[in-house]
Protein backbone atom coordinates (compact mmCIF):
# COMPACT_ATOMS: atom_id res chain seq x y z
CA UNK A 1 0.00 0.00 0.00
CA UNK A 2 2.95 2.10 0.79
CA UNK A 3 4.53 1.40 -2.55
CA UNK A 4 1.59 2.76 -4.52
CA UNK A 5 0.98 5.55 -2.21
CA UNK A 6 4.99 5.96 -3.04
CA UNK A 7 4.08 5.02 -6.94
CA UNK A 8 0.76 7.62 -6.77
CA UNK A 9 3.20 10.90 -5.69
CA UNK A 10 5.81 10.13 -7.87
CA UNK A 11 3.96 9.88 -11.06
CA UNK A 12 1.83 13.06 -9.92
CA UNK A 13 4.88 14.98 -9.28
CA UNK A 14 6.70 13.82 -12.58
CA UNK A 15 3.77 15.20 -14.55
CA UNK A 16 3.52 18.05 -12.56
CA UNK A 17 7.04 19.19 -13.72
CA UNK A 18 6.26 18.29 -17.33
CA UNK A 19 3.54 20.59 -17.28
CA UNK A 20 5.63 23.33 -15.77
CA UNK A 21 7.74 23.50 -18.41
CA UNK A 22 4.88 25.22 -20.40
CA UNK A 23 4.97 27.76 -18.24
CA UNK A 24 6.90 30.97 -19.13
CA UNK A 25 10.18 31.67 -17.83
CA UNK A 26 10.15 33.73 -13.94
CA UNK A 27 9.96 36.81 -14.53
CA UNK A 28 9.41 36.43 -18.24
CA UNK A 29 8.47 40.34 -19.21
CA UNK A 30 6.66 38.76 -22.77
CA UNK A 31 4.58 36.00 -20.67
CA UNK A 32 0.98 36.81 -20.88
CA UNK A 33 0.47 37.85 -17.34
CA UNK A 34 2.97 40.70 -17.81
CA UNK A 35 1.50 41.87 -20.72
CA UNK A 36 -2.25 42.25 -20.23
CA UNK A 37 -2.89 44.22 -17.09
CA UNK A 38 0.23 44.53 -14.97
CA UNK A 39 1.15 47.59 -17.20
CA UNK A 40 -1.42 49.53 -16.48
CA UNK A 41 -1.15 48.95 -12.99
CA UNK A 42 2.68 49.53 -12.90
CA UNK A 43 1.85 52.61 -14.55
CA UNK A 44 -1.18 54.66 -13.45
CA UNK A 45 -1.24 52.72 -9.83
CA UNK A 46 0.39 55.72 -8.21
CA UNK A 47 -1.47 58.09 -10.09
CA UNK A 48 -4.56 56.66 -9.56
CA UNK A 49 -4.31 55.23 -6.03
CA UNK A 50 -1.39 57.28 -4.62
CA UNK A 51 0.39 54.66 -2.90
CA UNK A 52 3.46 53.62 -3.54
CA UNK A 53 3.27 49.84 -2.26
CA UNK A 54 1.80 48.50 -5.55
CA UNK A 55 0.93 45.28 -3.82
CA UNK A 56 -1.78 47.01 -1.37
CA UNK A 57 -3.13 48.94 -4.28
CA UNK A 58 -3.84 45.81 -6.39
CA UNK A 59 -5.00 44.22 -3.18
CA UNK A 60 -7.19 46.80 -1.46
CA UNK A 61 -7.99 48.30 -4.26
CA UNK A 62 -8.47 47.21 -8.12
CA UNK A 63 -8.79 43.75 -6.52
CA UNK A 64 -11.00 45.25 -3.55
CA UNK A 65 -13.57 42.05 -4.00
CA UNK A 66 -11.37 39.51 -3.73
CA UNK A 67 -10.02 40.37 -0.76
CA UNK A 68 -13.28 41.30 0.77
CA UNK A 69 -14.38 37.57 0.23
CA UNK A 70 -10.82 36.43 1.67
CA UNK A 71 -11.66 37.90 5.13
CA UNK A 72 -15.19 36.45 4.74
CA UNK A 73 -13.41 32.99 4.21
CA UNK A 74 -11.42 33.38 7.31
CA UNK A 75 -14.64 34.48 9.48
CA UNK A 76 -15.79 31.55 8.31
CA UNK A 77 -13.61 29.19 8.92
CA UNK A 78 -13.24 30.54 12.60
CA UNK A 79 -16.90 30.12 12.83
CA UNK A 80 -16.56 26.53 11.63
CA UNK A 81 -13.80 25.58 13.89
CA UNK A 82 -15.39 27.39 16.95
CA UNK A 83 -19.07 25.52 15.46
CA UNK A 84 -16.98 21.74 15.74
CA UNK A 85 -15.12 21.82 19.49
CA UNK A 86 -17.10 24.64 21.13
CA UNK A 87 -19.61 22.39 23.21
CA UNK A 88 -20.90 24.97 25.78
CA UNK A 89 -24.15 22.96 26.66
CA UNK A 90 -21.94 20.10 27.45
CA UNK A 91 -19.18 20.07 30.71
CA UNK A 92 -17.15 17.05 29.57
CA UNK A 93 -16.57 15.23 26.48
CA UNK A 94 -17.13 11.68 26.49
CA UNK A 95 -14.27 9.83 26.63
CA UNK A 96 -12.28 12.41 28.49
CA UNK A 97 -13.90 10.83 32.09
CA UNK A 98 -10.39 9.56 33.36
CA UNK A 99 -8.66 13.24 33.53
CA UNK A 100 -11.76 15.04 34.83
CA UNK A 101 -12.00 12.39 37.69
CA UNK A 102 -7.49 12.98 37.83
CA UNK A 103 -8.29 16.70 37.80
CA UNK A 104 -11.03 16.03 41.13
CA UNK A 105 -8.41 13.83 43.00
CA UNK A 106 -5.78 17.12 42.46
CA UNK A 107 -7.71 19.21 43.50
CA UNK A 108 -8.54 17.47 46.88
CA UNK A 109 -5.43 16.79 47.41
CA UNK A 110 -4.61 20.76 47.49
CA UNK A 111 -8.21 21.31 49.20
CA UNK A 112 -6.64 19.02 52.42
CA UNK A 113 -3.05 21.02 52.29
CA UNK A 114 -5.29 24.18 52.51
CA UNK A 115 -7.58 23.48 54.92
CA UNK A 116 -6.95 22.80 58.54
CA UNK A 117 -5.80 19.86 59.88
CA UNK A 118 -7.73 17.34 60.96
CA UNK A 119 -10.74 18.91 59.24
CA UNK A 120 -13.00 16.05 58.07
CA UNK A 121 -15.93 17.23 56.15
CA UNK A 122 -17.79 15.66 53.28
CA UNK A 123 -16.70 15.81 49.25
CA UNK A 124 -18.65 19.41 48.69
CA UNK A 125 -17.25 21.05 51.00
CA UNK A 126 -14.00 19.27 50.12
CA UNK A 127 -14.40 20.46 46.91
CA UNK A 128 -15.95 24.14 47.62
CA UNK A 129 -12.71 24.25 49.67
CA UNK A 130 -10.82 23.72 46.19
CA UNK A 131 -12.39 26.25 44.40
CA UNK A 132 -11.54 29.33 47.28
CA UNK A 133 -8.07 27.82 47.09
CA UNK A 134 -7.29 27.73 43.46
CA UNK A 135 -9.32 31.03 43.20
CA UNK A 136 -7.07 32.76 46.22
CA UNK A 137 -3.82 31.28 44.15
CA UNK A 138 -5.28 32.55 40.96
CA UNK A 139 -5.87 36.14 42.68
CA UNK A 140 -2.34 36.23 44.12
CA UNK A 141 -0.07 35.03 41.50
CA UNK A 142 -2.02 36.36 38.54
CA UNK A 143 -1.53 32.97 36.75
CA UNK A 144 -1.06 29.74 37.35
CA UNK A 145 1.79 28.75 39.54
CA UNK A 146 3.81 26.27 37.00
CA UNK A 147 4.54 29.42 34.99
CA UNK A 148 7.90 30.96 34.75
CA UNK A 149 8.70 34.50 35.95
CA UNK A 150 11.36 34.94 33.03
CA UNK A 151 8.83 34.05 29.95
CA UNK A 152 6.05 35.91 31.72
CA UNK A 153 8.60 39.12 32.27
CA UNK A 154 9.63 38.75 28.52
CA UNK A 155 6.17 38.86 27.12
CA UNK A 156 4.89 41.45 29.52
CA UNK A 157 8.10 43.45 27.30
CA UNK A 158 7.38 41.68 23.97
CA UNK A 159 3.64 42.37 24.03
CA UNK A 160 3.35 46.09 23.81
CA UNK A 161 5.90 46.59 21.36
CA UNK A 162 4.70 43.36 18.85
CA UNK A 163 1.21 45.47 19.17
CA UNK A 164 2.89 48.85 18.55
CA UNK A 165 4.90 46.97 15.64
CA UNK A 166 1.59 45.64 14.40
CA UNK A 167 -0.06 49.06 14.18
CA UNK A 168 2.99 50.29 12.36
CA UNK A 169 2.83 47.57 9.47
CA UNK A 170 -1.38 48.34 9.33
CA UNK A 171 -0.16 52.20 8.84
CA UNK A 172 2.63 52.41 7.05
CA UNK A 173 1.20 49.17 4.37
CA UNK A 174 0.67 51.83 1.92
CA UNK A 175 4.08 52.55 1.62
CA UNK A 176 6.14 49.69 2.96
CA UNK A 177 5.70 45.78 2.23
CA UNK A 178 2.74 45.24 5.01
CA UNK A 179 -1.02 45.88 5.45
CA UNK A 180 -3.88 44.21 6.93
CA UNK A 181 -3.44 40.73 7.03
CA UNK A 182 0.19 40.49 8.39
CA UNK A 183 -0.40 43.23 11.30
CA UNK A 184 -3.80 41.32 12.01
CA UNK A 185 -1.57 38.22 12.11
CA UNK A 186 0.86 39.96 14.42
CA UNK A 187 -2.24 41.41 16.49
CA UNK A 188 -3.40 38.10 17.04
CA UNK A 189 -0.36 36.71 18.03
CA UNK A 190 0.39 39.14 20.60
CA UNK A 191 -2.77 37.81 22.18
CA UNK A 192 -1.99 34.24 21.52
CA UNK A 193 1.38 35.04 23.25
CA UNK A 194 -0.31 36.71 26.30
CA UNK A 195 -2.56 33.24 26.60
CA UNK A 196 0.73 31.35 26.18
CA UNK A 197 2.97 32.90 28.85
CA UNK A 198 0.36 33.48 31.36
CA UNK A 199 -3.19 31.00 31.04
CA UNK A 200 -5.89 31.23 28.98
CA UNK A 201 -8.03 32.31 31.39
CA UNK A 202 -5.83 35.47 31.67
CA UNK A 203 -6.52 36.47 28.18
CA UNK A 204 -10.08 35.61 28.02
CA UNK A 205 -9.98 38.05 30.51
CA UNK A 206 -9.04 40.93 28.22
CA UNK A 207 -10.36 39.93 25.27
CA UNK A 208 -13.41 37.37 26.09
CA UNK A 209 -15.10 35.18 23.26
CA UNK A 210 -17.65 37.37 22.97
CA UNK A 211 -15.61 40.12 22.28
CA UNK A 212 -13.49 38.10 19.82
CA UNK A 213 -16.20 37.43 17.85
CA UNK A 214 -17.93 40.81 17.79
CA UNK A 215 -14.53 42.31 17.04
CA UNK A 216 -14.05 39.49 13.92
CA UNK A 217 -17.53 40.04 12.68
CA UNK A 218 -17.47 44.03 12.92
CA UNK A 219 -13.92 44.16 10.72
CA UNK A 220 -15.73 42.21 8.10
CA UNK A 221 -18.48 44.59 8.52
CA UNK A 222 -16.51 47.83 8.26
CA UNK A 223 -15.35 46.12 5.17
CA UNK A 224 -18.30 45.61 3.24
CA UNK A 225 -19.79 48.83 4.96
CA UNK A 226 -17.32 50.76 3.38
CA UNK A 227 -17.77 48.80 0.24
CA UNK A 228 -21.97 49.61 0.29
CA UNK A 229 -21.86 53.35 1.42
CA UNK A 230 -20.09 53.73 -2.19
CA UNK A 231 -22.91 52.75 -4.07
CA UNK A 232 -25.71 55.48 -2.48
CA UNK A 233 -22.81 58.01 -3.36
CA UNK A 234 -22.89 57.30 -6.67
CA UNK A 235 -20.04 54.59 -7.07
CA UNK A 236 -19.90 51.11 -7.62
CA UNK A 237 -19.55 48.58 -5.19
CA UNK A 238 -16.26 49.34 -3.28
CA UNK A 239 -14.91 52.64 -5.50
CA UNK A 240 -13.58 54.68 -2.67
CA UNK A 241 -13.46 57.63 -5.21
CA UNK A 242 -16.71 58.71 -4.85
CA UNK A 243 -16.21 59.51 -0.87
CA UNK A 244 -14.54 63.07 -2.20
CA UNK A 245 -18.10 63.38 -2.89
CA UNK A 246 -18.63 64.19 0.96
CA UNK A 247 -15.15 64.70 2.26
CA UNK A 248 -12.89 67.34 1.35
CA UNK A 249 -10.25 65.28 -0.02
CA UNK A 250 -9.36 64.45 -3.52
CA UNK A 251 -10.61 61.41 -5.78
CA UNK A 252 -6.97 59.67 -5.55
CA UNK A 253 -6.72 60.49 -2.00
CA UNK A 254 -10.49 59.18 -1.19
CA UNK A 255 -8.88 55.94 -2.86
CA UNK A 256 -6.41 55.90 -0.49
CA UNK A 257 -7.66 56.54 2.40
CA UNK A 258 -10.65 53.91 1.79
CA UNK A 259 -7.53 51.30 1.50
CA UNK A 260 -6.22 52.33 5.03
CA UNK A 261 -9.86 52.06 6.21
CA UNK A 262 -10.74 48.54 4.45
CA UNK A 263 -7.12 47.63 5.95
CA UNK A 264 -8.14 48.33 9.46
CA UNK A 265 -11.29 46.14 9.09
CA UNK A 266 -9.07 43.07 7.77
CA UNK A 267 -6.84 43.96 10.40
CA UNK A 268 -9.67 43.66 13.27
CA UNK A 269 -11.34 40.17 11.80
CA UNK A 270 -8.10 38.54 11.28
CA UNK A 271 -6.39 39.31 14.73
CA UNK A 272 -10.00 38.63 16.32
CA UNK A 273 -10.02 34.88 14.09
CA UNK A 274 -6.24 34.34 14.73
CA UNK A 275 -7.29 34.62 18.40
CA UNK A 276 -10.88 32.57 18.28
CA UNK A 277 -9.05 29.53 16.62
CA UNK A 278 -6.08 29.45 18.89
CA UNK A 279 -8.68 29.30 22.11
CA UNK A 280 -10.73 27.10 20.32
CA UNK A 281 -7.98 24.29 19.54
CA UNK A 282 -6.08 25.04 22.34
CA UNK A 283 -8.41 24.10 25.20
CA UNK A 284 -10.41 21.57 23.05
CA UNK A 285 -13.46 24.31 22.70
CA UNK A 286 -13.90 24.18 26.51
CA UNK A 287 -11.81 27.77 27.43
CA UNK A 288 -10.83 25.99 30.80
CA UNK A 289 -6.98 25.59 30.58
CA UNK A 290 -5.26 26.12 27.48
CA UNK A 291 -1.32 25.23 26.59
CA UNK B 1 19.17 36.69 -6.18
CA UNK B 2 22.51 35.05 -5.83
CA UNK B 3 22.14 31.34 -7.16
CA UNK B 4 24.40 29.93 -4.79
CA UNK B 5 22.53 31.40 -1.99
CA UNK B 6 19.14 30.22 -3.61
CA UNK B 7 20.39 26.84 -4.55
CA UNK B 8 21.48 26.85 -0.50
CA UNK B 9 17.90 27.44 0.91
CA UNK B 10 16.03 24.98 -1.61
CA UNK B 11 18.23 21.85 -0.91
CA UNK B 12 17.21 22.86 2.16
CA UNK B 13 13.86 23.20 2.06
CA UNK B 14 13.72 19.45 0.86
CA UNK B 15 15.16 18.38 3.97
CA UNK B 16 13.05 20.07 5.89
CA UNK B 17 10.22 18.72 3.93
CA UNK B 18 11.70 15.18 4.49
CA UNK B 19 12.15 15.41 7.90
CA UNK B 20 8.73 16.68 8.48
CA UNK B 21 7.22 13.29 6.96
CA UNK B 22 9.78 11.30 8.05
CA UNK B 23 10.06 12.43 12.21
CA UNK B 24 7.88 10.23 14.60
CA UNK B 25 7.02 12.98 17.16
CA UNK B 26 5.01 15.63 15.94
CA UNK B 27 5.92 18.50 17.95
CA UNK B 28 8.84 18.02 16.15
CA UNK B 29 7.22 17.92 12.99
CA UNK B 30 5.63 21.24 13.84
CA UNK B 31 8.75 23.13 14.60
CA UNK B 32 9.98 21.52 11.86
CA UNK B 33 7.66 23.06 9.27
CA UNK B 34 7.48 26.59 11.53
CA UNK B 35 11.41 26.23 9.67
CA UNK B 36 10.38 24.91 6.65
CA UNK B 37 8.25 28.33 6.19
CA UNK B 38 10.82 30.48 7.35
CA UNK B 39 13.12 29.25 4.47
CA UNK B 40 10.16 29.72 2.05
CA UNK B 41 9.58 33.14 3.41
CA UNK B 42 13.31 33.96 2.53
CA UNK B 43 12.80 32.42 -0.85
CA UNK B 44 10.25 34.59 -1.60
CA UNK B 45 11.65 37.75 0.11
CA UNK B 46 14.86 36.67 -2.71
CA UNK B 47 12.73 36.89 -5.63
CA UNK B 48 11.20 40.48 -4.34
CA UNK B 49 7.60 39.23 -3.15
CA UNK B 50 8.21 40.80 0.04
CA UNK B 51 4.70 40.94 0.95
CA UNK B 52 4.20 37.51 0.48
CA UNK B 53 7.24 36.72 2.44
CA UNK B 54 6.04 38.88 5.05
CA UNK B 55 2.41 36.90 5.18
CA UNK B 56 4.74 33.50 5.07
CA UNK B 57 6.76 34.65 8.11
CA UNK B 58 3.91 35.80 10.16
CA UNK B 59 1.30 33.15 9.09
CA UNK B 60 3.36 29.76 8.26
CA UNK B 61 6.21 30.09 10.76
CA UNK B 62 4.18 31.69 13.47
CA UNK B 63 0.84 31.26 13.91
CA UNK B 64 -0.06 27.99 12.02
CA UNK B 65 3.14 26.45 14.11
CA UNK B 66 1.01 27.67 17.47
CA UNK B 67 -1.71 25.56 16.16
CA UNK B 68 -0.29 22.60 15.21
CA UNK B 69 1.17 22.66 18.36
CA UNK B 70 -1.79 22.72 19.88
CA UNK B 71 -3.33 20.23 18.03
CA UNK B 72 -0.15 17.80 18.39
CA UNK B 73 -0.51 18.53 22.63
CA UNK B 74 -4.27 17.58 22.23
CA UNK B 75 -4.76 14.75 20.23
CA UNK B 76 -1.51 11.99 19.84
CA UNK B 77 1.94 13.06 20.02
CA UNK B 78 3.59 10.18 18.11
CA UNK B 79 2.18 9.44 14.80
CA UNK B 80 1.58 5.55 13.98
CA UNK B 81 3.28 5.65 10.62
Amino acid sequence: MKFIALLVAVFTGAILMYAELDFPAWGDPQSPASTHLSPHYITQGFEETAAPNLVTSVLADYRSYDTMFETGVVLVAALAIMLILRRPWRNSIPGEGEEDSDDVVANDVVANDGAAPGDTRGGIATKSGAKAVSITTTLVSGASSDDSIIVRTACRLLIPVMQLFALYVLAHGHQSPGGGFQAGVILGASLILLALAYDLKTALRRFSEKRTMMVAVMGVLLYVGIGFLCLPLGGNFLDYSVWSNILPVSPVMARYHGMLWIEVGVTLAVMAVMFSIYVDLSSRGRLDEGL
Amino acid sequence: MIWQFDLILLIFVVIMAIAALQVRDLISAAVIFGSFSFLMCLLYAGMGAVDVAFTEAAVGAGVSTVFVLAMALHTTRRTKD
